[in-house]
């Protein structure tokens, strides 16, 4: 316990001092916070629930587009902004930025999350397959409808406010890396301290179960639908932090991105350990950095290449970088190993 | 506009039945493969397109595209067993999240192979086969269109001919119902696999033939192929011949409606739409059969 204290704290104090020690990284980092957020949050319905999700996607694009219209929406006619598209016709005072940002930020977390819950009592009663393509087709459905509504761009895209001018060059960055390690933080202390209550372990249940956890007497319909809103609302977060930091929104290359981020979220919780509280950040930030210092080497190959690290992960590496580590070192996770009972059971694989 | 011209209504109905078929066409592998090995082949689109591409190279070298419909399953049959080989016999026991997740990942990989190999142009094969008019000439169908509904259902008579006759068909069948007793019976189950996932890939091969004849062909275009015989397979159910058939026709007309009714830029939305309205309505249909349990 002592241990984990130093190490939160040592974590803490290298995420407020990261963009100044590397400053050429603010974008990339704050990228990572971003994709930890999802990962981990995939992973409460995902790997703790056992409902995998391809459709988390939505919320997050939900919450891009959300954001991004509130921002706008709120000092300036929206169908001309859009239809100006790159000409910056209107621009926000750095008074009218913030306000606007903060009120997207609340309505892309709390609309997604209402959503949520509306589609959660019909779509969560899926089992298995049909739940992962039901919500794989809930995703690209987005996508596709959102390309042909006129008042957010439809198929040209959408542009998002600027950051205004506020003296220094750099505070863009800054501005955006701690916003998005801000939401790191409070998802992280959130899943946490969810995962230290009653509510995880009816989850599980859930996951091994789901027909002895209702004859149990769990109303497994409520924690499904809970669990998969805490997920929307840190996935809308994220997206409407995404949205003002990439600066363009379009449909289905941006947004409800399907193919890119719909996957990699998944990607990461299954790389990093699925149903485990650390996996789903180092397999973020394993495979951020892999993305990161192998995309531009493969130039033009990185989908193939994305193609392939699916499909290895998946069939060589299922338990992910934890599942591996508690294969390897179990005392450390608290396990207590009988040697002789191990020994018995490698002799018999 | 649908009740004021008729002859619209019509049109889009005749469009979509020939469309359906070949929708039920895929639909009939992706059941066979899920029947039998209980896997659902995300890149099953994808085949399509594959098969599609080898129906316009053909085309591009001066070869009639109609006899892409014999040459691409022949190499559709072999490029489903490299993959059977290389990555499905792997998952196929396993948990069914992970054959979607590791056949998603295939999906990836073939999209952007062909994105590379064939270029990012939508093409088409053209098949001059001019066009059948009807009542009046105010419904218009390309003979394609109805040549591909032809080949489909051909294609179709003659695997369930090969199922129910065949050895081959036999222990296929066998391995559906019951894999471990049909291997203790002598069924080579591993080979039946492999066959099953190069037929599925084959049917796949033709029914992409036909499409690069009658429709165009894109390397990204491979995903709402999926969704559209996993819908179908759902409302059918798994060995329902029949239903897969009506089911897909159904769809094909949907589509049609959709396209004349929202617009184009709305009919793929609407497919992936129509998916999630389906399997809600099928959970609450279920839904009421598990009752007992709350």
């Amino acid at each position: 316990m002592k241990n984990n204290l130093i190490l939160y704290i040592g974590i803490l104090i290298f995420g407020i001092a990261a963009p100044f020690v590397f400053p050429a990284f603010k974008v990339q980092l704050s990228i990572l916070c971003v994709l930890i957020v999802l990962a981990t949050t995939w992973n409460i319905q995902g790997g703790e629930m056992g409902y995998n999700s391809f459709g988390n996607i939505l919320f997050y694009g939900l919450g891009m587009y959300l954001c991004a219209s509130v921002q706008v929406g709120m000092f300036f006619p929206l169908a001309e902004w859009t239809e100006s598209g790159g000409e910056k016709t209107f621009v926000h005072t750095p008074a009218q930025f913030f306000q606007g940002m903060a009120v997207g930020l609340i309505v892309a977390a709390v609309v997604p999350t209402i959503v949520a819950g509306l589609i959660g009592y019909s779509i969560l009663g899926l089992r298995g397959h049909y739940f992962a393509i039901c919500t794989l087709g809930l995703g690209v459905a987005a996508g596709e409808i959102s390309g042909g509504i006129e008042i957010i761009g439809a198929g040209q895209g959408f542009t998002t406010p600027p950051f205004p001018d506020v003296g220094s060059l750099d505070s863009r960055g800054e501005f955006f890396y701690f916003l998005s390690f801000f939401v790191l933080v409070l998802t992280f202390v959130t899943v946490r301290a969810i995962y230290t209550t009653r509510f995880k372990l009816i989850l599980n249940a859930i996951r091994d179960n789901e027909d002895k956890a209702e004859a149990m007497g769990i109303e497994t319909m409520k924690y499904k639908i809970i669990g998969w809103m805490i997920s929307a609302f840190f996935c809308g977060l994220a997206g409407g932090i995404m949205g003002g930091l990439v600066g363009y929104i379009d449909s289905t290359d941006v947004a409800f991105d399907g193919r890119e981020m719909g996957v990699f979220m998944v990607l990461m919780a299954i790389l990093g350990g699925k149903g485990t509280l650390w996996g789903p950040i180092i397999g973020a930030t394993v495979f951020h950095i892999f993305k990161e210092g192998f995309w531009t080497f493969f130039l033009g190959w990185q989908y193939v290449a994305l193609g392939v690290l699916i499909v290895v992960i998946v069939i060589y590496f299922p338990e992910g970088i934890m599942g591996w580590l508690r294969e390897k070192y179990p005392e450390r996770f608290g396990e207590v190993v009988d040697e002789k009972d191990r020994k018995a059971q490698v002799e018999l694989k | 506009m649908v009740f004021q011209y008729p002859m619209i209504s019509v049109q889009a109905c005749l469009d979509g039945i020939l469309l359906g078929i070949l929708f039920a066409l895929i639909a009939y592998g992706m059941a066979l493969q899920w029947g039998v090995m209980n896997i659902i082949n995300i890149a099953q689109g994808d085949l399509v397109i594959l098969g599609g591409y080898i129906a316009y190279f053909m085309y591009l070298y001066g070869i009639h595209p109609a006899w892409g419909v014999i040459v691409a399953p022949v190499i559709m049959y072999f490029v489903g067993i490299a993959i059977y080989k290389l990555v499905i016999n792997k998952v196929v026991d396993r948990d069914l999240f992970i054959s979607i997740l590791a056949t998603f990942g295939i999906s990836i990989l073939f999209m952007q192979l062909m994105n590379f190999a064939f270029g990012a142009d939508v093409v088409l094969a053209n098949s001059d086969y001019g066009t059948t008019m009807l009542f009046n000439n105010n419904v218009v169908l390309p003979n394609s269109k109805i040549f591909s509904a032809f080949i489909s259902i051909l294609f179709a008579i003659c695997l369930v001919i090969y199922m129910k006759k065949s050895k081959l068909g036999r222990a296929i069948r066998a391995t559906a119902q019951n894999a471990r007793a049909a291997k203790i019976l002598g069924v080579d189950t591993e080979k039946v696999y492999a066959a099953t996932f190069g037929i599925n890939a084959a049917l796949c091969g033709v029914a992409g033939a036909l499409i690069s004849i009658t429709f165009t062909i894109h390397p990204y275009m491979g995903l709402p192929y999926t969704i559209r015989s996993f819908m179908i397979v759902i409302v059918a159910g798994l060995g329902n011949l029949p239903g897969v058939a009506m089911s897909g026709m159904g769809l094909g007309v949907f589509e049609e409606f959709a396209d004349y009714i929202l617009g184009t830029e709305f009919r793929i939305g609407s497919v992936f739409l129509l998916l999630v309205l389906i399997l809600i309505y099928r959970r609450f249909k279920l839904s009421r059969k598990r009752e007992y349990l709350k």
